[in-house]
């Protein structure tokens, strides 16, 4: 179920980010129904996640953070392994060992992942400073929040990569909200990707609930980053359309707000787009919807039937 | 044998590594600019300077180390180790176990402290505990030349996050160091005079402080044993426990301040492992629980002296 790198036909986009929310709408449901552990939701973000990786070539390589299913289930993550890893089991990516805040999946480039806001910056130029003295091939991308951005290792990180040369994809998830603090308390001004030019890098924005259009500015920027080897900052302009931390009921999110982005889900829109230009039909959307659904019952089968690591490993990797 | 300052040894140890392993590079504030030798010999590739904000180098560092390379990184003085600690604490020790083993994180963090410069608290701070206190990495300080040399080289070599701790007060002291190559291993501590009466364990510049107190000591009949840690993690413990247990008697020296500091972890294992062979209750001789001032004179009151660690002994010897 791996798919190949690029990928860019729309409907495998929209099926993809049926899958994301389908994860998310599952994890959501446990953790609604009882002890289940934390998770933060990337709900209402599938398509800046798919926007991007979909763009992305088999050799890139990719730093995420605490929000990172749409990203891994983009690169074509096993559901049932993260699951697993969510539920601690020796089955996931990262053997039980990281529960769902800093998944790492290095066979599918998916490296280093940190839940410290800002961390994942901090490591991307090192990163691709490995890959450009190793004459290796492929950019890296590194995934980071409207949060890590107030960070100064946001600043930090791209004067480095900038001034070194170093072929990093920075993409900005601008999602409104900073675990509990709305947008609007942190910063004046509104946009993120303006912040490119003080250090000589160029920087976008895009409407990051639009995967055709995030899709598009992620394959440009991506093949400016390689043909350059210098660093490029995509913002993509969404709305995290679930709380910070399931379960959470969000009463603290202006209701105003929430319908303003639920009238703009990114997956109704590309259905949308879909149907209208023939490319797709309601009963064919149904379908993806299934089949994403079916892919996680028998991903949550996967993870609950899978064993718990052993007590004895407590310490196996602390040290190489 | 060769006599090389500590600076020298540790431009030795670079130079031979860098040649040794393509994969090794060095990076920091000044780096390209003061290790001239380095960076004419490997080219600014290989041999960088950086902004000043340590997070991102030791970020940067930590990133590269997990893809390939096998950064060496110089962030000056300990303190400035605060800017740095997400990389280090929270990325290069953890995410190895974090991951299922998927990353290493070969890196050596190089950081200069300890009284002798009159710098001050915000560059002179012994803060090598909170380190050993962090699961995942190694920590390392070496008190002579050779050790610098040798320590340093195998620092390099290994697969794990290496903080390197650089006494200040050595660093231009010369010392022998052999001629040709050689290295250290980690987690062996050395027994630098041997004794029957009573154990002094400490590292850096202490260690120095301990060797003059053991000279006293020994016009005065009493044999001290002194022990140079070189590594405080992994700590070896085994030398530890085999002097207590032939002396009896242990006296702990170092720098930085008292409060959960190498020397309390010590005390407890003795504690735990030795405690029938104790005859005297374990002494510490630390620094102070307070910033390290820079006047001279404040300076040698706040580091430990070979006369304290005289007066201790005499103190359990009675």
């Amino acid at each position: 179920m791996k798919p190949t790198h690029p990928y860019s036909d729309p409907v495998d986009q929209l099926a993809r980010m049926l899958l994301v929310r389908a994860y998310e709408d599952r994890i959501a449901a446990l953790a609604a129904a009882g002890p289940f552990p934390a998770s933060c939701p990337s709900a209402g973000q599938e398509a800046a996640a798919v926007g991007v990786v979909s763009a992305l070539g088999a050799d890139d390589l990719i730093l995420t953070n605490h929000r990172s299913a749409g990203h891994l289930l983009a690169r074509g993550a096993d559901p049932g392994r993260l699951l697993a890893e969510v539920m601690g089991r020796e089955t996931g990516y990262c053997r039980g060992r990281s529960g769902s805040l800093h998944i790492s999946a290095k066979e599918l480039g998916v490296v280093l992942t940190s839940t410290i806001v800002g961390g994942e910056l901090s490591l991307a130029p090192g990163v691709a400073l490995a890959r450009s003295l190793l004459g290796r091939p492929g950019i890296v991308t590194c995934f980071f929040g409207d949060g890590a951005a107030c960070e100064g290792i946001f600043h930090e990180s791209i004067n480095l990569a900038s001034v070194w040369n170093l072929p990093v994809l920075f993409v900005c998830e601008n999602n409104e909200w900073q675990a509990y603090v709305h947008r609007r308390e942190t910063m004046l001004t509104d946009s993120i990707a303006a912040h490119a030019a003080a250090y000589g890098v160029e920087g976008r924005s895009v409407d990051g609930n639009d995967v055709a259009a995030v899709h598009a500015a992620a394959l440009a920027a991506a093949a400016q980053v390689r043909a350059s080897g210098r660093p490029f900052l995509l913002e993509a302009r969404t709305y995290r359309a679930r709380g910070h931390l399931e379960p959470d009921d969000q009463s603290h999110v202006d209701a105003g707000e929430l319908a303003h982005w639920q009238a703009r889900d990114p997956i109704a829109l590309a259905r949308e787009r879909l149907i209208a230009a023939g490319q797709l039909d309601l009963d064919g959307f149904a379908r993806l919807g299934a089949e994403a659904r079916a892919r996680i019952d028998a991903a949550v089968e996967f993870a609950v039937q899978s064993p718990y690591p052993d007590p004895a490993e407590l310490l196996a990797n602390v040290y190489a | 044998m060769l006599t090389l300052t500590p600076y020298e040894a540790i431009d030795q140890a670079l130079a031979e590594e860098m040649r040794r392993d393509p994969t090794v590079l060095m990076f920091g504030e000044g780096v390209a600019t003061k290790r001239r030798a380095l960076s004419d010999e490997f080219g600014g590739q290989r041999v960088r300077n950086t902004p000043l904000a340590e997070a991102i180098i030791a970020g940067t560092a930590v990133g590269a180390a997990a893809t390939g390379l096998r950064p060496v990184v110089d962030l000056l003085f300990a303190p400035f180790l605060c800017y740095a600690m997400d990389a280090i604490v929270n990325s290069a020790g953890k995410l190895r176990y974090v991951s299922g083993g998927q990353f290493a994180f070969p890196l050596v963090t190089l950081a200069m402290t300890g009284g002798g410069w009159g710098v001050g608290a915000q560059h002179n701070h012994n803060v090598e505990a909170w380190f050993v206190h962090s699961p995942g990495l190694k920590v390392v300080m070496p008190s002579d030349a050779a050790d610098f040399k040798g320590l340093l080289k195998t620092a390099i070599r290994d697969d794990n996050p290496v903080l390197f701790f650089v006494d200040l007060g050595l660093l231009h002291t010369p010392g022998e160091v052999p001629a040709g190559e050689f290295t250290v291993p980690l987690g062996q501590a050395a027994v630098r005079r041997e004794g029957d009466d009573v154990t002094l364990v400490a590292y850096g510049k202490s260690v120095a402080a301990c060797q003059q107190a053991a000279r006293t000591l020994a016009e005065q009949g009493r044999a001290a044993e002194v022990i140079d840690l070189r590594t405080l993690k992994p700590l070896d413990e085994a030398t530890i426990l085999a002097s207590v247990r032939k002396t009896g008697r242990l006296v702990l020296v170092h720098e930085a301040s008292r409060p959960c500091g190498v020397g309390a972890e010590i005390a407890a294992l003795v504690a735990e492992q030795a405690h029938d062979a104790l005859k005297a209750p374990i002494v510490r001789v630390t620094g102070p629980d307070a910033p390290a001032p820079a006047s001279f004179v404040l300076e040698q009151a706040f580091t430990p002296q070979a006369d304290a660690i005289v007066a201790a002994v005499q103190r359990l010897l009675g």
